[in-house]
């Protein structure tokens, strides 16, 4: 290294060195205020009856019970409809938005990057501008257009509405545009067809963002309440975020922990998927530059 | 401003103009579906709105022409759009969009100064409220400040004898409004956070040598003449993220107080009042006008974003 004045700056250091405990010194407090919340949350999801009541409250559960689990297993909804249903219907939900979300996303990023048309450049900057939107603004037109094409009270308004993830479509964009040309020359030299070059040169070089696009919508697709309260009136049809969240809503002391239980099952594999994809999310975010 | 790939125009051979047709066509086929779901998700449901901004419409009966009238109420007659929705939702935005983002590059920043196993460690950590869903996050809050005994806050104030009475930290103005911030703040590390310690972990080591030998001589000069220089397409993308989520947040404060509206409009932000109006008096019109005036609102700060870490057109 070039002086002793450098080393000390260095980004992304392989060693410790003493100049590095003041980040320490930062990071621990706004960790601990990150974490500490969701260590109690699921602290309290642990916690009997009695001790969910205890004054002053304890901050680690003292006699952990399951039985704010076995609650949520066991009670049905106000029709009657059991728990195991609105877990089978999101789980197909989820496994079937992740999937098509996934095709159609690289489809179009591999159509967007590599095939010359005229219209390309205003497609980008619609789909650019289009990560601005805000779904929120939109719901009641949102609701129309599901009540118009006859998606309302349907198992495919859990999954239609989510498969166009503009910022999706961007990431995966970015990085296909690191695929060279030259590669998929040469692969159609060799007289692999369309399908057969993105099948076999495209997408296995850009999983990274498909994980991250897989990640994305499982998030969106797992917690999401919307479709079931706004676009579907079968209770059969809703989803387990909806049954959970309405377990969790109220604020009623007795289902405290009941809600807390139901919180930290929706949130524990959002948790575990990411963590097992942290490394493929961290290389397609260091594409994600908007230029 | 935006630059994309460039698309270089350039007289072409026959079998070029062959070649850039079947291209032509094959793109079609690749951009169909996502082309049909965003047209009917994103693109149609905007026009719908910017339309019926300019209608009376209860659901029930067909839209009525309404010229400007749903926008010149919104100007002259909504107290409370004016007196509490437009300034809570301003402060918000502004505390939670660029408040959060600073956060998020400094502690992506901090991040890349130390080795990299804690690093992961501990950007998990501040990722870790990005990954909960709404309904975790409303329960998790409300247990916390609940305006009883029961929750955290209350009970540990009650026990050490600060306070004689529970403190309704969700149900009255006076408090409702940063108990919002401090759980918006606390989930801003999204997306936008991963994506600047991408960028900074990524910049070649080598420019901060040549710049060392350039005469720059302390880490705050590193920053303003290398790093944010080097990741200002993740900065852009960040800010963007940052900017959305700030004015997607609407629910919080709802879930918070379990009501809406929020006590005394307090905590009253604009897609508060959107549904306020759309789910609660049925007035789809004038909801429909205040959706406009929130994307405006969003496109003006993605706009200033741009003008701040877009590279300019040369």
């Amino acid at each position: 290294m070039l002086n002793s004045g450098f080393q000390g700056t260095k980004i992304n250091p392989s060693r410790f060195h003493r100049s590095q405990l003041k980040f320490y010194l930062i990071l621990i407090p706004i960790s601990l205020f990150m974490v500490l919340p969701v260590v109690f949350i699921v602290s309290q999801a642990f916690k009997p009856i009695d001790e969910l009541f205890r004054f002053p409250p304890t901050f680690i559960v003292e006699r952990p019970t399951l039985a704010n689990f076995r609650h949520i297993m066991r009670v049905a909804s106000g029709t009657g409809v059991p728990m195991s249903r609105f877990l089978v219907n999101t789980v197909i939900v989820t496994a079937v938005t992740c999937f098509l979300t996934i095709i159609i996303t690289a489809m179009t990023a591999y159509g967007l990057s590599k095939k010359k048309f005229k219209i390309k450049n205003g497609l980008l900057k619609l789909n650019q501008a289009a990560l601005m939107f805000v779904p929120a603004a939109v719901g009641i037109p949102r609701y129309l257009v599901i009540v118009g094409s006859g998606l309302n009270n349907n198992f495919l308004a859990h999954i239609i509405p989510f498969l166009a993830m503009p910022v999706g479509l961007f990431l995966v964009k970015q990085f296909v545009d690191q695929v060279p040309d030259e590669l998929i020359e040469a692969a159609r030299m060799d007289g692999a067809g369309e399908i057969k070059v993105m099948w076999r040169i495209v997408f296995p070089l850009i999983k990274p963002a498909l994980a991250t696009v897989t990640i994305l919508t499982f998030q969106a697709v797992w917690g999401a309440m919307e479709s079931s309260t706004m676009f579907v009136e079968d209770d059969t049809l809703r989803t387990f975020a909806f049954y959970l969240g309405n377990l969790a809503i109220g604020g009623n002391p007795v289902m405290a922990g009941v809600g807390a239980a139901a919180g930290v099952i929706m949130f524990v594999p959002n948790l575990v998927i990411f963590i097992a994809m942290q490394s493929r999310v961290m290389s397609t975010m260091s594409h994600s530059g908007i230029k | 401003m935006i630059k994309t790939t460039p698309y270089v125009k350039q007289r072409k051979s026959y079998g070029d103009r062959v070649r850039t047709m079947g291209d032509g066509m094959h793109a079609l086929f690749l951009l169909l579906p996502y082309g049909i779901l965003f047209s009917m998700f994103i693109a149609i449901p905007t026009a719908i709105a910017i339309f019926l901004s300019f209608t009376y419409f209860d659901l029930v009966q067909m839209p009525t022409f309404a010229g400007l009238n749903n926008y010149i109420a919104l100007l002259t007659q909504d107290g409370i759009f004016f007196r509490n929705v437009l300034p809570n939702t301003l402060q918000f935005a502004i505390i939670v969009g660029p408040g959060g983002y600073v956060i998020s590059f400094i502690m992506a920043w901090i991040l890349a100064q130390i080795q990299k196993v804690p690093r992961t460690v501990f950007a998990l950590c501040l990722f870790m409220p990005s990954l909960a869903p709404g309904v975790f996050v409303g329960t998790l809050w409300v247990t916390i400040f609940s305006g009883n005994q029961y929750g955290f806050v209350n009970a540990m104030l009650l026990n050490w004898d600060l306070i004689d009475q529970p403190i309704q930290f969700l149900q009255s103005a006076d408090h409702i409004m940063w108990v919002m911030l401090l759980v918006s703040l606390w989930s801003a590390m999204g997306l936008g956070f991963l994506a600047m310690l991408a960028g900074i972990l990524n910049i070649n080591e080598e420019l901060y040598e040549a710049a060392y030998i350039d005469g720059i001589r302390n880490r705050f000069q590193e920053i303003i003449y290398i790093t944010i220089p080097s990741v200002k397409p993740q900065m852009l993308f960040g800010a963007v993220m940052a900017i959305v989520g700030a004015f997607n947040a609407g629910g919080i404060g709802v879930a918070l107080s379990g009501a809406n509206p929020t006590p005394q409009y307090a905590g009253q932000l604009i897609t508060n009042h959107i549904e306020d109006f759309a789910f609660i008096r049925y007035e789809m019109g004038y909801a429909a006008a205040v959706s406009v005036v929130l994307l405006c609102m969003v496109w003006v700060f993605s706009k200033l974003a741009y003008k701040f870490f877009g590279e300019r057109e040369s």
